[in-house]
């Protein structure tokens, strides 16, 4: 009996959100802010899997989130009217973003914390060179000026079935064999792999996976908004993603699900409550948050719970 | 022939100026081990420096520099005990973290209307251009002035750090700051006066790269900070030597491919660079090899 209220708790959510679009009660700005929080949630809780429990610090994030965002958007594009071509455009973005992390994480992950920092800002930096230039190789895909005519094909049910996948996938993940070994890895490299953790293919696992999330959660924006522009996909992007991260807590899911629903009220909402000539403070208190987090709670709001 | 010795000064320029921004970082990552994300809008300020001074308070050219040093300076020592020293003993990420909300900070905190203004502000030329050729090239007196103005530095930092006493406590808090400290080394002190130095480095710089390269906003130290990053990664980091090289390495290369290929693929020729060394040899050009220790 115990396993069945989670199931209904969850049901109750998606028949109160449908209740709420459906009825209209909500305005298409505030729907489309409800989804683009889930989104936000996935993206965010992928790198929570790579930084908060494996303890690999990435800044790539904003870049997988943008190739899986245009490798679904050009799927989706190329093949309008055509229901196939969304669970096949979907699985693309999930699995190239994957694969390029694999690709790039296999030399990647043998550096050192911070120079791999370093490297993956890199790697996000020729990710956004190659947007600016990705109609030199398509023209569909719009280059600098953005890209447009994607259709719009996320919706909450879509959304919420991801989310809540994502969420069980992370919460049996972190209990499992594969969980304990990431938070050994996390806790002292050199212990871990002495204790017999092949380290290495631990964390290529978790680079992976997280940025597989960060693909899909590119491939239900790209279908919200119908627009992307590689502006939005740019490295400063992860460090919003971080953030989150952070604010939440390490490793924490309930506090990253709670951060990312703060973070994007607080920037929607600070944009709307603001005065004009006060909107421009509010790019001064993300960077303040972030200093003062990391000198006085770095282990982010929810601290060590779950 | 003449066009590519033409593109070679100009990378030389652009190297140099890369080379003064590049010397913090690698002095600071030596000391502390940080990469100071900071370190690029530090540039950034002492351009605006530069260009307050030159233009509202009309102060003569040469004075500029001194100027333009010390505010930058005593930021760099201010941003250090603020936000990076209570952190000192936290992991290294952790420091790492704050260093990029600093930089961020300074980049939104400077581009409110009342203090630098979001816009784009063309940078005085505060002499007149001469053009000098050089068989089929041509070398202006802004590029002497920035090759003069940087060998002069590199020499004054060569004297600092290995014929002063101050310089010899810093490469020894380099080496171990635990035995440095118990020798009698004021550890706190040498690292506000790496930051210091660094960040007046950085300050003249950014005057340089404003007057060669005539536009200045409050974004405008992530790209060359983070190249220059790349440039102190190249050249070892921590080497001081290793800093300048790789920064002239990069400075030739982004004009060469500007030149040949196309200036939208610069940035990733670049970073593609810092890729394969950090996978190759994460030591630098200049740097030994080290196992890490448990």
């Amino acid at each position: 009996m115990k396993k069945v209220y989670p199931f209904l708790f969850l049901a109750l959510i998606y028949l109160i959100l449908k209740a709420l679009f459906l009825t209209n009660f909500l305005n298409p700005y505030l729907q489309q802010i409800i989804l683009y929080i889930g989104i936000i949630i996935i993206w965010a809780l992928g790198l929570n899997l790579i930084y908060g429990f494996s303890g690999q610090f990435s800044l790539g994030q904003a870049a997988f989130y943008g190739i899986g965002a245009y490798a679904g958007a050009i799927l989706t594009k190329l093949f309008p009217n055509s229901i196939p071509i969304i669970p096949i455009s979907l699985l693309t973005s999930v699995f190239i973003s994957g694969l390029i992390a694999l690709l790039i994480g296999i030399p990647v992950l043998r550096l050192r914390s911070d120079y791999l920092a370093i490297a993956t800002l890199g790697f996000s930096i020729i990710a956004k060179v190659l947007f600016d230039n990705g109609d030199a190789f398509l023209t569909q895909l719009g280059g600098s000026r953005g890209m447009l005519g994607i259709p719009k094909y996320t919706n909450l049910e879509i959304t919420y079935l991801f989310l809540i996948s994502v969420i069980i996938l992370m919460r049996n993940l972190v209990s499992s064999k594969y969980g304990r070994a990431l938070l050994a890895l996390k806790d002292d490299e050199i212990t871990a792999g002495v204790m017999g953790i092949n380290t290495f293919w631990y964390k290529t696992f978790a680079f992976a996976l997280g940025s597989s999330f960060a693909g899909l959660a590119g491939w239900l924006y790209a279908h919200l908004y119908t627009f992307l522009h590689p502006a939005n996909f740019e490295f400063l992007k992860s460090i919003d993603c971080l953030l989150i991260v952070i604010l939440g807590g390490m490793g924490s899911i309930t506090g990253t699900i709670l951060a990312a629903i703060v973070w994007v009220l607080l920037i929607e909402g600070l944009r709307v409550l603001l005065p004009p000539d006060l909107v421009e403070w509010r790019f001064i208190l993300y960077p303040l948050l972030l200093i003062v987090m990391m000198i006085r709670r770095p282990q982010g709001i929810m601290g060590k719970k779950r | 022939m003449s066009y590519l010795v033409q593109q070679l000064i100009n990378g030389l320029q652009l190297g140099s100026v890369y080379a003064l921004i590049a010397l913090g970082y690698t002095m600071v990552y030596g000391i502390v081990r940080l990469i100071n994300f900071a370190h690029g809008d530090i540039f950034m300020i002492g351009a605006y420096v530069g260009y307050f001074a030159l233009t509202r308070y009309n102060i003569p050219f040469p004075l500029v520099f001194p100027l333009a040093m010390l505010v930058c300076a005593f930021l760099g020592i201010t941003i250090e005990k603020l936000a990076y020293k209570p952190l000192r003993n936290a992991p290294r990420i952790n420091l790492l973290i704050t260093a990029m909300g600093v930089s961020l900070f300074l980049e939104y905190f400077t581009s409110l209307k009342f203090i630098f203004g979001p816009n784009f502000l063309a940078y005085p030329r505060p002499f007149s251009v001469v053009n000098i050729s050089l068989g089929g090239a041509v070398i202006n007196s802004v590029t002497i002035l920035v090759f003069l103005i940087v060998f002069f530095l590199l020499l004054v930092l060569e004297i600092i750090v290995y014929r002063t006493k101050i310089g010899i406590a810093m490469r020894a808090v380099s080496y171990d700051k635990e035995t440095s400290s118990l020798m009698g080394i004021n550890v706190n002190n040498i690292i506000s006066f790496t930051f210091g130095l660094g960040s007046a480095l950085a300050a003249v710089g950014g005057i340089l790269y404003g007057i060669a390269y005539p536009q200045i906003h409050p974004f405008m130290g992530i790209m060359p900070g983070l190249k220059a990053f790349v440039a102190a990664v190249l050249g070892g980091i921590g080497i001081i030597k290793g800093a300048v090289v790789g920064a002239l390495i990069m400075g030739v290369l982004e004009v060469l491919t500007s030149a040949y290929i196309s200036s939208t693929w610069r940035d990733a020729i670049a970073f593609s660079l810092l890729i394969i060394f950090l996978i190759f040899k994460p030591t630098g050009i200049f740097g030994k090899e080290e196992t890490e220790k448990v």
